[in-house]
């Protein structure tokens, strides 16, 4: 029986990894991937083109607008005269931000009223428009706070204190390359899984496999471990990457992501094979593949976060083993989370490995005809 | 082309041959329902689901306040937080006890005032601290709720001085001017966007196994022994999946305005064309993937691995080509959608920019034309 298994596991091997173009299609676009992904997939926006249309002219301005070019994050792209060259150059996006101070600025600031700088921001890209916002209004707000301070006058009741943890800087990075992980791990074991029975089931080899001696959970076995082995070296192979070329933290223990990356593929395998033995030709594994991989990677909380989802898509998330492994792999890598602090994370994930692989041994029998 | 009959006669027959395999396609689509209801159903489904799901909008963040010694002052701040509609704040007694709720992830931020905060409050000389506190892992909600933060902070402060009859300290007021998106809705720009992810997948799912289907089940052999000429086979593949595509097309963009409400605020017709030269280089791309790759299986991986995740980080959709590196940018220039996430994103929230439309519709065209030169040229080699 073992003997039998082994084979089968063998087999399976070489059904995947056999073929030199099926190989390449398993094996290179992760690596490919996960080094694009992590530069390209961020939030952070370190260079924001803006344009300064100054008619105030007087010392004060013209301090404000030095603190824009000396700050790193503002590159200055025009210097405007007028009002109406504003449009032109925010409609097509050569600036991301107008710098506008008019010309009653510095006689207000004189005249002790407080004047107003206005900033135009091009909101196509609504998150992208806020940090660009929220950066310009903090260089102004330091400036007014030093600028009116060190006349005497007296500061706010209160002041706000920030702390961050576990990512001080606040970079994005740290937060997208450990889901980048997950991505690529879910989506080379479903496409590998989704494929096997019902290629099986379209060359007519099922038959075979049915009327050896090995049982239904056997064969199943059989069909899942060679993933299984897949997705483990490719997940570490990424997680390296995270560590060794993107620098991410990795502040918890190996074992406990180790655990969290088998409670994943178990969950991720069990739902390929469910999809591969409930469709009868390999364009229906495809398409089931497909189906579940969009709107799991989509609704898993990798780019955009869960709790901003309404009430009915985050009960539905809960459906989605990825959506537990991208909290696992974050609390890892930056919280150092413990196996008990993330239990309630890797339940979910077995259940809906096994649930999902009884129904794969299930159909599998009961749908051989 | 001198003789006018033969020529003319030649083209007939032409016509006909090409009429005749457009109709057969146009069966085997209506056959196998699988393809009208990715063409047609799949995409609204997709777009419904993650229109609705997909957010960077951050309300109701989970908060705690934490006052060592609660007061007047304390109690009124706690009150701005819980009117501001993007807190759902609690109060906790103690600080321990907020840091190990911000550690099992049940809340996102703790606003701590220390015992000596009323007194500060009061003293003109000393600011009193609100030590804010954030989960980092998610920077761009952290960064969101520290600006939501902030915003209430003012807030109370223009109250508190109000109350107390005094004049508003005097600063400088940022007024800033959000344009086309006013009330920084993240929708409004994430809709327009997955509409051309969601686009790049039909297209090439629809088309991406159609040649490798012919292949693998003998029937390309039995069509290269009729006189079909090869030009005429792949335009006979290429206008029926093309009308499926604009089909779905239709009904997703109605679906991002009447359901969503994404204002549209260029024409129409500049948005049907532009759609068209997309879904001609969507539908390309699929054909592409099918000849060069002769199997099913193959054909399928390509085509998830090549659209699906580079139209969803690589396009602009949702993370600002504008903050990736300078060669990850190049990189870009071969995804697609990346030019139909620009058309989208300016035609529905700003209008018709020739500067922006115009580089990039050109952009989708001679990626259409290279696709297509590229599916010719595979395929005569392969009869060849």
């Amino acid at each position: 029986m073992g003997m039998q298994l082994l084979s089968l596991i063998v087999k399976e091997f070489i059904a995947i990894l056999g073929d030199p173009r099926s190989r390449m299609v398993v094996l290179v676009p992760p690596i490919l991937q996960v080094l694009v992904f992590g530069y390209a997939a961020t939030y952070d926006l370190n260079h924001i083109p803006y344009a300064v249309l100054n008619e105030d002219g007087g010392h004060a301005s013209r301090s404000l607008v030095a603190r824009f070019d000396g700050s790193p994050n503002f590159e200055r792209v025009a210097t405007l005269q007028s009002v109406e060259e504003i449009d032109e150059l925010v409609d097509t996006r050569q600036t991301l931000l107008v710098l506008h101070i008019d010309q009653e600025f510095s006689t207000d600031l004189s005249a002790g009223r407080s004047p107003v700088v206005q900033f135009i921001v091009d909101g196509r890209n609504s998150n992208t428009a806020l940090i660009a916002a929220n950066d310009a209004q903090s260089i102004v707000s330091d400036y007014a706070y030093e600028l009116l301070g060190s006349v005497g006058r007296q500061g706010p009741d209160a002041v706000l204190v920030d702390r961050v943890w576990y990512n001080p800087n606040l970079l994005s990075r740290w937060f997208i390359v450990p889901g980048i992980v997950g991505l690529l791990t879910m989506v080379v074991t479903t496409m590998v899984t989704s494929l096997s029975i019902a290629r099986e089931r379209e060359l007519g080899t099922l038959d075979q496999l049915l009327v050896t001696p090995m049982r239904s959970w056997e064969i199943v076995l059989g069909k899942a471990i060679p993933p299984f082995i897949i997705g483990v070296v490719e997940a570490g192979f990424i997680v390296w990457v995270a560590v060794y070329w993107f620098h991410v933290p990795f502040r918890g223990n190996l074992g406990t992501l180790l655990i969290g990356i088998a409670c994943f593929l178990l969950s991720a395998i069990g739902v390929g094979l469910a999809i591969s033995s409930l469709a009868r030709t390999m364009q229906q594994g495809l398409l089931g593949a497909f189906m579940f991989l969009v709107p799991a990677v989509i609704l898993s909380g990798f780019a955009t976060p869960i709790a901003n989802m309404p009430h009915l898509v985050q009960q539905l998330t809960l459906l989605n083993p990825l959506r537990y492994y991208m909290v696992v792999l974050r609390g890892v890598f930056l919280e150092g989370a413990t196996l008990s602090s993330l239990s309630s994370q890797l339940w979910p994930m077995l259940a809906i490995g096994v649930f999902n692989l009884a129904v794969a041994q299930w159909l599998f029998r009961h749908r051989s005809s | 082309m001198s003789i006018p009959t033969p020529f003319s006669h030649a083209a007939h027959a032409r016509r006909l041959r090409l009429r005749g395999l457009m109709i057969k396609e146009f069966l085997q689509i209506l056959r196998d329902p699988s393809a009208l209801g990715i063409a047609f159903a799949l995409p609204v489904i997709l777009l419904i689901l993650f229109g609705y799901g997909v957010s960077l909008n951050a309300e109701g963040v989970r908060i705690a306040i934490v006052a060592d010694q609660p007061s007047h002052e304390s109690t009124s701040l706690a009150g701005s937080f819980g009117r501001s509609r993007y807190f759902n704040p609690i109060i906790l007694p103690d600080f321990k006890a907020a840091q190990s709720e911000l550690a099992n992830r049940r809340i996102d931020a703790i606003i701590h005032l220390q015992s000596d905060f009323t007194s500060k409050v009061h003293d003109p000389l000393t600011p009193a601290p609100i030590q804010l506190i954030v989960n980092g892992v998610d920077a761009n909600t952290a960064r969101q709720i520290q600006g939501y933060v902030s915003g209430v902070w003012n807030k109370w402060l223009i109250q508190q001085s109000r109350t107390a009859g005094q004049a508003p300290a005097q600063t400088i007021v940022p007024e800033t001017r959000i344009w086309f998106n006013e009330e920084i809705r993240s929708r409004n720009f994430l809709v327009p966007g997955l509409i051309a992810v969601i686009m790049t997948l039909i297209g090439a799912l629809l088309t991406s196994m159609v040649i490798a289907r012919e292949w693998e089940r003998g029937t390309m052999e039995s069509l290269l022994t009729t006189p079909v000429r090869m030009d005429e086979f792949l335009l006979s593949k290429l206008v029926p999946y093309f009308i499926l595509g604009m089909g779905g097309m239709a009904i997703s963009l109605a679906t991002a305005v009447w359901l969503f409400g994404v204002p549209l605020r260029g024409s129409v017709v500049i948005l049907t064309v532009a759609s068209s030269i997309f879904m001609l280089a969507a539908v390309g791309m699929g054909l592409l993937i099918s000849t060069v790759a002769k199997s099913q299986f193959l054909a399928g991986h390509i085509a998830i691995v090549t659209t699906f995740l580079p139209a969803f980080i690589l396009s602009g959709f949702i993370f600002d080509i504008r903050s990736m590196p300078m060669p990850i940018q190049m990189l870009t220039h071969i995804v697609p959608a990346r030019y139909f996430v620009a058309i989208l994103q300016s035609s529905f929230l700003a209008g018709d920019i020739a500067a922006i439309v115009l580089p990039n519709a050109g952009a989708l065209l001679l990626m259409a034309i290279i696709f297509l030169v590229l599916v010719r040229r595979r395929s005569s080699r392969l009869i060849g």
